[in-house]
């Protein structure tokens, strides 16, 4: 393997600017990994080679011109999860209904990134349109984990998650309904960040959950999250639910953070993320994170949020409803796939037929459980009463950060499962999203990073931080002391860790 | 007692424009029954004085001045359709025999 490919998107910024490496040599090494373990991890749909070397050469003329940088991130690849739009690639969200869809337009995110240099070497796999938490509902087959292949990635962006890990990429884009861009991070050892919902532009990324939906950063170390952070985030006139507010300055908070002095923060510890389904090997693992946060000189508080336990429930009945109606615009007319128009069927009939074969079983699953929670005499007791759990559970978070300034929790109560444990058992898939959900119903930001490689199985272990909205840089400083501290503590970085992957040429 | 029948499953099937085969409806029955009941739980702790809440962060609408902005040409917009003809997009017949 080309050692371009172990280093962070800060390295490889650096060596662009400085000349030591052009942006195509990175990308062809790159694309050169995929080729070689992406049949084995199959974390890509699609590979742009043409045109991520297109833009790669543009940053090398910018370069050779003389020009300053479009960005601290001009020339690094990255990895595009299938649900954001990008033109000249097909977007499909990991479902058969999408096959073959090119966009006509791209998200402001992709355009964002492009604009600052930036190479999009292709779209990764997905849970079909970002509902799962295994990337085993993908229409097209499931990504498998470095870590351990017979392992799931996590999801829905276990694409993005694997892609980091198996080293195809320094960075990737996530989106987060309920915890699709941190629970892969966590299973992967690698980091992911959920923004402050409205903190990065929806426009053009094909919606499930729409008052949940948040795109966020993926990358190996806190400092590259922070570099793509700031790139992705910002107000956007084309999304009605952007913050009109300047990005958090997270790139600042992680340097501040790498000092590793934490003395004057209060962590606080939920009591309620802790026991029943928490594997030991996990629970190892975040205690001692804690205590790390501890020597740091942050001090531990405990809080409790009564209300938490009834998050999972009320995401289950929220995302749901959302999505029955968001993919109601699945209707074999405007785009995706037809099936069954002979010439005799009602556009009604090949609307439900195309539904039923363009559409995966959990999808169906959420589809007609949003449908029932929403109808007529089960909407007060249903989405009715979700959405006062949400207020509750908002509640909760005001109290917890009256007495702390961050929180933090393991991330997912286990690591990387096997494929095909929970296929059969939706609840089982759903507890997957235990810790991730309360910050997403409360549009809190969130991040997971790598803690300490569990002592039972030997798998990645993720611990989240969470903030008060906007407060992002608060979490960005506690998880890059952490991650510094960690680092040193363990003789590198935990990702240095992951199995040589065999090649496959 | 099951939280959601068989039947009710079908019919909320036909609400939502999916036309599952039998077998699927076998499965989904019993997987939407546990799920539904578990889901439930909401219902403990919503009590009358706790007001909802939709969004996580307070919206107000946003209006933006009216003025022509690019759009997608035709074209474009025809570019994903399953099927199309004199530049519209053509559908399968809208009314049944009956109506």
């Amino acid at each position: 393997m080309s050692e371009l490919t172990r280093l962070t998107a800060a390295e490889l910024a650096a060596k662009i600017q400085a000349k030591e490496v052009s942006a195509v040599e990175v990308a062809q090494a790159h694309l050169d990994r995929i080729a070689d373990v992406d049949p084995a991890v199959h974390a890509f749909l699609h590979v742009s080679a043409e045109s991520a070397l297109a833009q790669a050469r543009a940053v090398d003329e910018d370069v050779a011109a003389g020009n300053q940088p479009a960005s601290p991130l001009a020339g690094v690849p990255l990895a595009l999860k299938d649900v954001v739009t990008m033109q000249g690639a097909p977007t499909t969200c990991g479902s058969k209904m999408l096959e073959g869809w090119h966009p006509p337009y791209d998200a402001t995110i992709t355009t964002k990134m492009l604009e600052a240099g930036i190479v999009i070497l292709g779209k990764t796999n997905m849970d079909e349109f970002a509902m799962g938490s295994s990337t085993e509902n993908s229409a097209y087959g499931p990504t498998r984990n470095p870590w351990d292949l017979d392992r799931i990635p996590g999801g829905s962006g276990g694409g993005s998650s694997a892609a980091l890990a198996a080293f195809e990429a320094p960075l990737a884009i996530g989106t987060d309904t309920g915890g699709s861009i941190r629970q892969p991070g966590a299973v992967t050892g690698t980091v992911g960040v959920k923004p402050t919902y409205g903190g990065v532009s929806r426009y053009g990324l094909v919606a499930f959950s729409s008052s949940l939906d948040q795109a966020g950063p993926c990358a190996r170390t806190v400092m590259d999250a922070a570099l793509l952070h700031e790139v992705i985030g910002g107000h956007d006139p084309l999304d009605a639910t952007s913050i009109d507010e300047p990005v958090p300055a997270v790139v600042q908070a992680v340097r501040e953070g790498s000092i590793g002095d934490l003395r004057g923060l209060k962590i606080g510890v939920v009591k309620e993320f802790s026991g029943d389904g928490y594997e030991p090997g996990v629970m190892v693992s975040f205690n001692e994170a804690v205590e790390r946060l501890r020597s740091l000189g942050a001090e531990i508080v405990e809080v409790s949020c009564p209300h938490f336990k009834y998050a999972l429930s009320a995401y289950y009945l929220i995302a749901p409803s959302e999505c029955s109606s968001n993919l109601a615009r699945f209707d074999a007319m405007r785009y995706g796939i037809r099936v069954g128009d002979n010439g005799e069927r009602s556009a009604e009939e090949v609307m439900s037929l195309t539904r039923d074969a363009g559409f995966g079983p959990e999808v169906k699953r959420r589809i007609m459980i949003g449908t029932y929670a929403l109808s007529s005499g089960y909407y007060d007791a249903y989405y009715g009463s979700a959405q006062k759990v949400r207020t509750l559970i908002k509640r909760d978070f005001e109290a917890a950060y009256e007495k702390a300034d961050v929180l933090v929790s393991p991330t997912t109560p286990t690591t990387a499962f096997p494929l095909g444990e929970r296929t059969d058992n939706p609840m089982a898939m759903y507890l997957a999203d235990l810790c991730t959900i309360p910050a997403s119903l409360a549009g809190h930001p969130a991040m997971s990073v790598p803690s300490r490689l569990s002592g039972v199985d030997g798998l990645p272990v993720g611990l989240q931080i969470m903030a008060p909205a906007l407060q992002e840089t608060r979490m960005y400083r506690v998880a890059a002391a952490y991650e510094v501290a960690r680092n040193e503590a363990d003789g590198g970085p935990l990702i240095n860790r992951v199995p040589e992957l065999e090649v496959a040429r | 007692m099951p939280t959601i029948s068989r039947d009710e499953v079908a019919h909320l099937a036909r609400l939502a424009r999916l036309a599952v085969t039998e077998q699927e409806l076998d499965k989904f029955a019993g997987q939407l029954d546990i799920i539904l009941q578990s889901v439930a739980q909401v219902t403990e702790v919503a009590a009358d004085d706790v007001p909802p809440t939709s969004h996580a962060v307070p919206l107000t609408n946003v209006f933006r001045d009216d003025v022509v902005r690019p759009g997608l040409t035709q074209q474009q917009a025809l570019s994903g359709a399953p099927a199309a003809e004199d530049g519209r997009f053509r559908v399968p017949r809208i009314l049944g025999e009956e109506q």
